[in-house]
């Protein structure tokens, strides 16, 4: 019950943001953690439910970025390169999925980033096509059945109508039979394969899965921007994305999101009161590490049911010594 | 390398058929040209010191690891060369001796991944769990052949040793094999349990041709019909109870050549 009323009022937040705050500034930082969310919530399909640690997911926010950019520039309409980004970073997860589960653990780790270092190296250098650093502007943001996005509260609820179906999605995806197959493999490959699983086939189809929907973030990214760099695809970017998932708890369907929430707060609200809001990060990554090592969300579920067991105690303490009274 | 199978029971066909099976780690050998055929139908019991090299041959068998020589064949089909979830999809099925299960999840979880193993809807990802019916009767119809519908709901974390064995036995009977390895099932239980899961191995239906590998005799003896002796990676001696307890050279084997 206080659960149901709990996601009620999220939801209702979610909803209403724009009206009640009605700068756009904080309306933006909204939309960019909700971005970032769909972002580690696609990786948290290889990581929390695969048990894949990848380093090389900003892969997939360049080349669908780019794919859409580029697409759009050589004169595709922006229908057409949404498709074809997302068709593209999808494709790249395949194609990477098969090199990279060649091996695990620590190996598909490395193979992981050593592919999402290519990805980038090609974008820091083909100048002809990326422009290099300087990165490539997009002309302007689509407006789909006409709606324009330009400005900041109609884009966050472009933003939210997009989250929404692709969180949707993970949790059809948690609850699913090939969820818990991909959960299956993740504690036992072995036993997986011994009762008929495909393992192979399983991960891959998780890292395409997980390709995809950060496919769809990474449009989300370059129309919020408007612009895309190779920063997009550094080593950082995954990075911190898998912190975003860590943090939040990778167990959690939440997680991800509390963990993007989070790190985009203290990197764009922190950052202007803090200098060094990087070690800021660090130290919470830190403790939250020591005090909640499965992440805010299975360590703050833990807390309250603690709490809500000691109250129960309490009162039925007091309830004792109040019948001991009166007898 | 012989490849002629040594055929046995005249009239019965061979549900798995092993020949020549060899395995090398590095210099050691750990199978050395086995040759044994199991019936359909049959119950066979493969003893043997430790080290012999029984689990070794039911990993061969599986594909857990791979063969360097010979041939393992399920009903005629050869099996090296597959992959694992292949020949669990042709009839394959085995419990582990140390125990591999979700220790995390319910026991009927467990035998519901069990039965997605060979079920097509393994790979959707949209249509929830829990709403396929068939599924969970088919487990828990399952778990009620081993005497655990009672407890399907309980985490596998909080069940005794006793009544892990039985949901490792259920989670392979589910599958519906035709031919189940069972890896030391009596291991580590009580003298009671060792009774339930014997009388539960008995009841298993003759379809299902049974392969064990098991230390305790007095209920091990009582199952099998055949019985192979290995030792150092060989067959030393295979034939029925009375012949193998007879021949001298199981005698050697147990007490030391």
């Amino acid at each position: 019950m206080t659960r149901r009323i709990f996601i009620a009022t999220l939801v209702a937040a979610m909803l209403l943001l724009p009206v009640v705050i009605r700068n756009d500034y904080y309306v933006n930082l909204a939309t960019q953690i909700l971005i970032a969310a769909l972002l580690a919530q696609s990786l948290n399909v290889l990581l929390g439910q695969g048990g894949m640690v990848s380093l090389g997911h900003a892969a997939y926010l360049g080349i669908a970025g780019y794919g859409c950019v580029l697409l759009t520039l050589s004169s595709f309409n922006q229908l057409t390169s949404a498709v074809g980004a997302v068709l593209l970073g999808t494709t790249a997860a395949a194609l990477f999925g098969v090199l990279a589960l060649r091996a695990s653990g620590l190996g598909f780790l490395m193979i992981t980033l050593a592919l999402g270092q290519i990805v980038w190296g090609v974008a820091y250098r083909w100048n002809d096509l990326t422009g290099g650093d300087n990165g490539i502007r997009y002309p302007a943001r689509p407006s789909p059945f006409g709606i324009d996005l330009a400005g900041a509260g109609r884009f966050y609820y472009f933003t939210l109508v997009i989250w929404a179906l692709a969180t949707y999605a993970i949790f059809r995806l948690s609850r699913s039979a090939f969820g818990a197959s991909l959960r299956g493999t993740r504690d036992q490959p072995r036993r997986m394969r011994m009762l008929g699983h495909n393992v192979w086939l399983i991960r891959w189809f998780a890292f395409v899965l997980s390709g995809f929907w950060a496919s769809i973030a990474s449009l989300l990214d370059v129309y919020y921007n408007l612009f895309i760099s190779p920063h997009a695809l550094s080593l950082q970017q995954s990075a911190e994305m898998l912190l975003m998932a860590i943090l939040g708890g990778a167990n959690t369907l939440a997680g991800p999101v509390v963990g993007a929430a989070l790190i985009t707060l203290v990197k764009n609200v922190v950052s202007t009161y803090v200098d060094r809001w990087n070690s800021l990060l660090g130290v919470l990554f830190v403790g939250v590490v020591v005090f909640m090592p499965h992440g805010l969300v299975p360590g703050a579920t833990a807390l309250m049911e603690r709490l809500r067991r000691s109250a129960v105690r309490a009162k039925f303490l007091s309830g004792a010594d109040a019948a001991g009274a009166t007898k | 390398m012989s490849v002629s199978a040594p055929v046995k029971n005249l009239g019965a066909s061979p549900a798995l058929e092993i020949c020549g099976l060899a395995k090398r780690f590095g210099g050691l050998p750990a199978t050395k040209d086995v040759s044994l055929a199991v019936m359909a139908g049959e119950r066979r019991l493969i003893i043997g010191p430790n080290g012999a090299g029984k689990t070794t041959l039911f990993n061969l068998v599986t594909g857990d690891i791979k063969a360097d020589a010979g041939s393992v064949k399920l009903f005629g089909r050869e099996l090296l060369g597959l992959p694992t979830q292949r020949r669990v999809q042709l009839g394959l099925a085995r419990t582990y001796q140390i125990l591999t299960l979700f220790a995390g999840e319910s026991l009927i979880h467990n035998v519901v991944l069990s039965l997605l193993g060979r079920h097509r809807a393994r790979l959707d990802p949209w249509r929830p769990l829990a709403s396929r019916r068939q599924l969970y009767d088919a487990a828990l119809a399952a778990l009620e052949g081993v005497g655990l519908a009672g407890s399907s709901g309980r985490r596998v974390a909080e069940t005794s040793y006793g009544e892990r064995r039985r949901l490792e036995l259920a989670m392979a009977l589910a599958q519906r094999p035709r031919v189940l390895l069972l890896d030391e099932p009596l291991a580590g239980l009580s003298q009671e349990e060792r009774r339930t899961v014997g009388d539960l191995m008995q009841k298993i239906a003759r379809e299902i041709t049974i392969v064990m590998i098991e230390h305790d005799m007095d209920t091990a003896l009582g199952l099998a019909e055949r019985i192979t002796v290995l030792h150092h990676g060989e067959v030393v001696v295979e034939g029925t109870r009375a012949e193998v307890v007879a021949d001298p050279r199981t005698k050697e084997v147990y007490l030391g050549d």
